[in-house]
């Protein structure tokens, strides 16, 4: 049948986005941009075969009890571990850290540049991003306070991290998904698309 | 480089806010028992708009002591009321660092003629209305987010209803027309033309919109959800009702699984009476508070 032969062109990714709460329709947005095809997630069957998650910004403590209440956390554990590709931004790094999921070895200071009023944007040089620094959009933004030898901190602000890598793991502190720049999510993307290849080769 | 209050970082909060329910509290342990609950803001005032009906009178911004009290109690998002117009009382909201403002009917206006130039401050506001051209005026001036007036502490859906399928019916007719007409349309609903012309080319608002007024229930939240809201305030429905923190849980829940009528279902069952409720049909001139603001 067309389209469903092994030598069928691959299809687009599909990239799930956490949807308890939060800002996940503007990472939605972005990732169409780009060409990749999204699923909101709210319930642990929503996971299902999925290529990458992103779990966007929200309130963290609104996106924890929803966690719990839909028994999502060892679902999320075991998508970590199968090595889908995750972005987590603001809220979602928060998410991902050693006291809340425990996917990175790194801990999350909640609300660390203040309340609303003292929220910001500012250019931050992301490595591992080509080009001029990515406008980052800092919202009651956490920070990273601690992290282990594993975590790869990638860009800072004000000597703060704000962006870390460990693994397949991918943690922003601020919004890329409220800017025009496609940098970040394409850079996402490309570990998506990496992590697809490598589980097709070994199926075969 | 480092810049506060853009635009973006302001309608950016709303956007965070999405798909949550943000609680009116009148106390610290009223605010915990929400963030409890899932809010994902509160919003703090000394009165909830069921009681402001009852006792009458002018009805203010709240003490800063209060508001201070929710602040040290929650990690979440704070919001306070300002009456329409009173600049003055915003710039004291924003002093006290509040996260969101929200310039109400709710409360007595202040200024019958002008609604506070929101441009001004570095806090964000949220400001209700009943029709597109009475959202786009509030972005005109400033806006960072959109709510649905509905009916103020009447735990009747009705006027919110009205409010959002009003809204999102003008947004769906303004994207049909061509670009022509935009001008004459923008005239018709008193609407600045450049926010006119964006909304008619991305088919939405170019701020959050959420639906406010009346919500009593976990499926009035899942209705509004339906009809288009971004996410819901709950006013008196909540801690007017016997069992706020149960009543308070099953709204988020359900405003989280709107598209599942299963949940929806399971969330509404056993929570005890809901707030002792006024039709707001037979509420009349001077009681109606939508029509506070223009």
């Amino acid at each position: 049948m067309a389209g469903a032969g092994p030598s069928a062109p691959p299809a687009k990714p599909v990239v799930g986005v956490l949807a308890l709460q939060g800002g996940f329709e503007a990472h939605e947005r972005m990732l169409h941009r780009l060409g990749a095809r999204t699923r909101q997630v709210r319930v642990a069957g929503d996971l299902e075969g999925l290529d990458g998650l992103v779990v966007p910004g929200g309130e963290s403590t609104t996106m924890t009890l929803g966690i719990e209440r839909e028994g999502l956390a060892g679902p999320l554990r075991a998508l970590a571990r199968a090595g889908t590709p995750i972005l987590g931004s603001c809220a979602g790094l928060i998410m991902l850290d050693s006291e809340h999921l425990g996917l990175m070895d790194m801990r999350a200071e909640r609300n660390a540049f203040g309340r609303q009023i003292r929220s910001f944007e500012a250019d931050v040089a992301f490595r591992g991003i080509d080009g001029p620094p990515i406008r980052g959009i800092f919202i009651r933004a956490p920070w990273i306070a601690e992290h282990g030898p594993g975590v790869e901190i990638l860009g800072e602000v004000e000597g703060h991290p704000v962006a870390a890598r460990q693994g397949e793991m991918l943690a922003v502190a601020f919004h890329a998904e409220l800017s025009d720049d496609e940098r970040l999510h394409r850079l996402f993307l490309e570990s998506v698309e990496h992590a697809r290849a490598s589980a097709a080769s070994e199926r075969r | 480089m480092r810049d506060e209050a853009t635009f973006r970082v302001k309608a950016g909060l709303a956007e965070m806010l999405k798909g949550g329910v943000i609680m009116d509290v009148v106390t610290p342990e009223q605010a915990k028992v929400a963030e409890d609950a899932g809010a994902a803001a509160v919003m703090a005032l000394e009165r909830v708009p069921a009681d402001i009906r009852r006792d009458g009178g002018v009805a203010r911004m709240s003490d800063p002591e209060m508001i201070a009290g929710i602040q040290e109690a929650v990690s979440i998002p704070v919001m306070a009321k300002a009456r329409i117009g009173h600049f003055m009382e915003a710039r004291v909201l924003a002093a006290l660092e509040v996260d969101y403002v929200d310039e109400s009917e709710v409360l007595t206006p202040a200024d019958e003629a002008n609604h506070i130039d929101k441009w001004d401050f570095k806090v964000p506001f949220v400001c209700g209305a009943t029709n597109l051209g009475e959202a786009l005026r509030r972005i005109g001036e400033g806006a960072a987010m959109i709510r649905s007036k509905g009916e103020a502490g009447t735990g009747d859906i009705v006027e919110a209803v009205r409010h959002m399928r009003q809204i999102t019916g003008e947004i769906r007719r303004l994207t049909m027309l061509e670009a022509g007409e935009i001008a004459t349309a923008a005239k018709q609903i008193a609407a600045p033309l450049d926010i006119v012309r964006d909304v008619a080319r991305e088919g939405r608002l170019p701020v959050v919109l959420f639906c406010a007024g009346g919500i009593a229930t976990p499926a009035d939240a899942a209705l509004m959800m339906a009809l288009g809201a971004e996410g819901v305030f709950v006013g008196s429905g909540i801690f007017k009702s016997d069992d706020p923190p149960t009543r308070a849980r099953a709204i988020v829940e359900a405003t989280t699984h709107w598209q599942d009528a299963k949940r929806v279902a399971e969330a509404s069952r056993g929570l005890g009476p809901a707030m002792e409720s006024l039709e707001s049909s037979k509420l009349e001139g001077e009681q109606l508070l939508a029509q506070r603001g223009w």
